[in-house]
């Protein structure tokens, strides 16, 4: 940041005279930084107001003729997995889903009237920094890419694992995660596994747990579609798949998994 | 040896051959104290084990006999009656069903089960019920080893019924964990009505189970968030393979240097939603700017806030949904662990802003095999019965932290027990409290009293040697009464020791539950009723006296009477006899209508019970007033017990006539309170009781003595008038409650309508 608002001194960035808005959380730390070495005057914006007028106006001007916004059909499928538009003509009311380091979930009533329900800190920034410390990576798509071609169930314990099979009491499959890094209370399992397979095991562990965090909060709320936005599902697929395809599965259909071109 | 390190040296021969099957880990030889840990074995049946993923609970069902003095009426007739003592006391074997509970590291099951095989001898079990993980893994050396079969129970039902179980029947199972008070451990009152409550066990993974009825149970909600993760992404982390040892990073880590906060993103708090600035943002956040590498305990501490909240947050998300306030934690990631108590405790009531309630189990750990047992024992109906803490063969919830008792950690390291006694009647709630799930019998609450605990533990050291020399001297005939005095002294000692460090250990301490220990300590070293020659004698000269007693207090005029009445139920103790001890009230009460039907605990034997209750009661049953008496059902210090009041009631009846008509046409009835202390819990009474008071339309309950009337019941709310009467005889106490040693306490209080 400091490089950056040094680069706008240099280009003289004050002299256009036109308002900079500034939003983020950033906006209140860099102010002072922002004054005084680029001689700017920021106009601040709560981030929340900002991220939810981006979104319906996004969906308004579209995106070259398309709809800005979509949802999987058969997201685990790869074969017949598609992206389908969505109708946000009446998007009210709307579980809005921000995944950037951290997690804010807000239900949006209308234009004016949203609230911020909850948050969780296993966002994005966890799953990035879980990934450096247990891979060496550096970069968010180095993460990414690694993630792409692990095996996580080689990490998590799953409810096969345990019960031999579906655990029909509760109704659960035996494909679902008991318990994620369960398989590393082994030490041999510990040294069996990939770093892609690690990479995997916490993405899928941040994102099952987003989507679980969401669907309780959409129960409660009594809205049924949940848009999840935020820079965590930039370029992630394997998220957004997953998301979809577990609201989808332990709402028994309910819920629906909504996404943005422009997260 | 040192006090407590009773082992008897008792190696377990080596056993040869030890590469079979794969079970070298197992191969921990112990020294198994034989009359420490696997008592009663002899008799033991129902068998059930619950094998976690490290631990193993173990538990039966057996029968324990023990002495118990009983009191028998003589056949008078032809005999010189004037010398006989008032009745025969005949020492019985009596025999009452314990249930066992044993808990140890896997590591040790195979020489525990050789130990269990090599005692089990009288049993005609066939069967071991099994639930946990490790049922299956262990299913083979079980047979084996017991030469009984396994039957698996499922570990969600099991841990379900276990926890009924508990909830119902031990009293101060339930805790709140408070890290920044006094007392960090607040015990619950038992509610009544245990329905509806969500049940969240975090084991490897999360279950969240929402628990209806006895019955009735449905599995809500899971995360795969839970103990695993934990130990598996801690063990990845910081190279630490023990989970314990994990906790301990943590304990002395600082998060902050690992997670994002609310101020890093904004410099300060987030104010429009009102998120201060402390808050974690990102888990593990900061990893990406850091140039340096984190510590263990940092990472630790980061990676038990993480869980520990997103578990807190979904559980509130839960009951949110479901309208519950109440939620109780188990599972191998609380175990007892302040540390994970105190994060868990802090995320719920972030989550549900204080309106959801965090709370633990003191048995937490015993719940799969609790449960396991009771499937296993349905036929014999356990939940028709009562039942009681054995505190004598109870380890006590034992604290993990390194600061605690020495002693106390190596043997919680290795063997954990509870015992818990069945009550031959069930016992119920006096219909007579005001607010049933509102009362808590005592007076002072030692948990939370440091100085008032410090106090009472020290006299209770004190007067420990004097209590052992007397339990010797009441059985002079006996050959090993010394020893076994002995015994009784270390082991109650002990547990003093014990509870100085841990005053949470048996739930909450109170001056009663120190009285309750000391008689099952008692009462484990074949010293049911140190006291009763001293009655016998005591009861024969106040019965001699009984009649010119009567005869002086007839000739009283009627106000002088009540106050010589009233003098009498203290037992002569007073000194001073304060000009306004009887209060006003109740003279003024006397002049109206009587009682319908009055309920009185008695206390002591001989004086007090013959020439101070049965006085008052003979004046009420001239007044029309029907009267209860309650005696314990079995003894306590010099208290009177059922039976023996059954025979001194006889005794009277044939000097008095007004006893004998009451008798006759019941209007004097005779019950037991279900208790055997000298105190007086009012929400565990006999059955029989209970009933008697609802058909008899009791109106009056009077309640004597220090025990029952002070150190408990002191803020007792009736529904009815009650009158309570003690004499103060400890200064502490009196001072306490704002009066001098030997106070008279005169409490008549009127419900207010």
């Amino acid at each position: 940041m400091p490089a950056f608002i040094q680069m706008g001194s240099e280009k003289h960035f004050s002299s256009l005279h036109t308002t900079l808005c500034a939003t983020g959380g950033g906006a209140y730390k860099f102010e002072q930084d922002f004054r005084t070495m680029g001689d700017l005057q920021l106009c601040k914006l709560d981030e929340l107001d900002c991220l939810i007028k981006g979104v319906l106006y996004i969906d308004s001007v579209g995106f070259n003729g398309h709809s800005e916004c979509y949802y999987f059909e058969n997201p685990t499928d790869a074969e017949r997995c598609q992206k389908l538009p969505f109708n946000l003509e009446n998007p009210y009311p709307l579980l809005l889903v921000n995944i950037g380091s951290g997690v804010s979930i807000l239900a949006v009533y209308s234009k004016e009237n949203y609230k911020r329900v909850t948050g969780t800190s296993l966002g994005g920034g966890t799953f990035f920094g879980l990934c450096c410390l247990l891979t060496g990576c550096s970069t968010f798509e180095e993460a990414l890419e690694m993630a792409s071609h692990g095996d996580s169930t080689k990490v998590d314990k799953l409810v096969r694992d345990i019960y031999g099979g579906d655990y029909e009491r509760f109704g659960l499959p035996g494909w679902a995660v008991a318990s994620s890094f369960g398989n590393m209370m082994s030490k041999e399992k510990r040294e069996s596994v990939s770093k892609e397979d690690l990479a995997k095991a916490t993405l899928i562990t941040i994102t099952n747990n987003i989507g679980s965090i969401a669907r309780m909060c959409a129960l409660n709320e009594n809205i049924n579609r949940v848009v999840f936005v935020g820079n965590f599902l930039r370029i992630n697929t394997i998220s957004m798949r997953l998301l979809a395809y577990a609201l989808d599965y332990w709402s028994k259909g309910q819920l629906k998994a909504l996404f943005l071109e422009h997260e | 040896m040192r006090p407590g390190e009773e082992w008897v040296a008792f190696k377990m021969a080596e056993r040869g051959g030890r590469g079979s099957g794969g079970h070298g880990s197992l191969d921990k030889s112990i020294t198994l104290p034989p009359d420490e840990i696997f008592r009663n074995l002899e008799n033991a049946k129902r068998f059930a084990i619950d094998i976690g993923g490290s631990l193993t609970k173990l538990a039966y069902y057996s029968t324990v006999q023990h002495k118990v003095a009983r009191v028998r009426s003589f056949d008078h007739s032809g005999k010189d009656i004037e010398n006989e003592p008032l009745y025969e006391i005949s020492v019985q074997e009596e025999i009452t069903a314990r249930l066992h509970f044993i808990k140890f590291e896997n590591t040790y099951i195979e020489t525990c089960l050789d130990f269990i095989k090599d005692h089990l001898v009288n049993t005609e079990t066939k069967v071991i019920k099994a639930t946990g993980g490790g049922a299956y893994k262990f299913k083979d050396l079980i047979e084996k080893k017991l030469g009984l079969k396994v039957d698996k129970e499922d570990v969600m039902t099991c841990l379900i019924k276990g926890c009924n179980f508990v909830l119902r029947n031990i009293p101060h199972e339930v805790f709140a964990y408070q890290k920044d008070s006094d007392t960090e451990f607040r015990f619950q009152t038992n509610h009544p009505n245990i329905f509806p409550y969500l049940l969240v066990n975090i084991g490897s993974g999360v279950s969240i189970v929402k628990v209806e009825t006895e019955d009735k149970f449905e599995w809500i909600g899971g995360s795969s968030i839970g103990g695993g993760t934990f130990w598996g992404l801690g063990a990845l982390l910081t190279k630490t393979k023990k989970f314990d040892e994990l906790l301990q990073l943590a304990s002395k880590g600082q998060h902050t240097n690992v997670d994002m906060l609310v101020k890093d993103v904004y410099g300060g708090a987030y104010q429009t939603l009102g998120l201060s600035g402390n808050l974690i943002a990102s888990s593990f956040g900061k990893s990406t700017t850091a140039d340096k590498e984190f510590s263990k305990e940092d990472m630790a501490k980061s990676l038990l806030h993480m869980i520990s909240n997103d578990i807190g947050q979904l559980a509130c998300l839960h009951a949110k949904l479901h309208n519950l306030d109440k939620i109780y934690f188990g599972g191998f990631f609380i175990r007892g662990h302040p540390v994970t108590m105190r994060t868990i405790t802090y995320s719920i009531n972030f989550f549900s802003k204080g309106e959801v309630q965090a709370l633990f189990l003191r048995h937490e750990g015993y719940l799969g095999a609790i449960g396991a047992f009771l499937k296993g024992a349905e036929q014999d109906n356990p939940n028709q019965y009562s039942w009681g803490e054995n505190y004598a063969g109870s380890s006590g919830l034992m604290s993990t932290s390194p600061d605690v008792y020495p002693m106390q950690r190596t043997r919680s390291g290795t063997f954990d027990m509870l015992e818990m006694d069945r009550l031959e009647r069930p016992l119920v709630n006096l219909p007579l409290l005001k607010d049933p799930s509102a009362y808590i019998p005592d007076t002072v609450d030692l948990t939370d009293d440091a100085m008032a605990r410090k106090y009472w533990l020290t006299c209770f050291e004190e007067a420990l040697d004097g209590v052992a020399k007397r339990a010797a001297a009441s059985q002079p005939d006996s050959v090993d009464a010394l020893e076994r005095a002995e015994k009784f002294r270390q082991k109650y000692w002990n547990k003093l020791q014990t509870l100085r460090q841990q005053p949470f250990a048996y739930g909450t301490l109170t001056v009663r539950s120190l009285l309750d220990t000391r008689e099952h300590c008692l009462n484990e070293f074949n010293f049911p009723d140190p006291y009763s020659k001293v009655k016998q004698k005591e009861n024969g000269i106040a019965l001699k006296c009984f009649q010119s007693v009567i005869e002086s207090l007839d000739s009283l005029g009627w106000e002088e009477r009540q106050f010589a009445l009233v003098k009498g139920l203290l037992a002569g103790n007073v000194f001073d006899w304060g000009a306004k001890a009887v209060s006003d009230q109740w003279l003024e009460r006397l002049k109206g209508p009587p009682h319908k039907c009055a309920l009185i605990f008695a206390d002591n034997s001989g004086i007090d019970i013959i020439l101070g209750v049965f006085p008052f009661v003979r004046e009420l049953l001239s007044r029309g007033t029907e009267v209860i008496l309650a005696c314990n059902s079995g003894p306590a210090l010099n208290d009177v017990t059922y039976s023996e009041s059954l025979i001194v009631t006889e005794r009277i009846a044939a000097m008095d006539p007004v006893i004998q008509s009451a008798l006759r046409e019941e209007k004097l009835l005779l019950v037991q309170t279900g208790s055997s202390s000298p105190c007086l819990d009012l929400s565990r009474l006999d059955k029989g009781l209970a009933v008697l008071v609802r058909e008899r339309k009791t109106d009056l309950v009077i309640i004597e003595g220090m025990g029952r009337a002070i150190h408990t019941n002191y803020y007792a709310a009736l529904k009815c008038e009650s009158l309570k009467l003690a004499v103060i005889k400890n200064s502490w106490l009196a001072d306490r409650l704002g009066g001098k040693i030997f106070s008279v306490i005169f409490k008549y209080e009127v419900p207010c309508k």
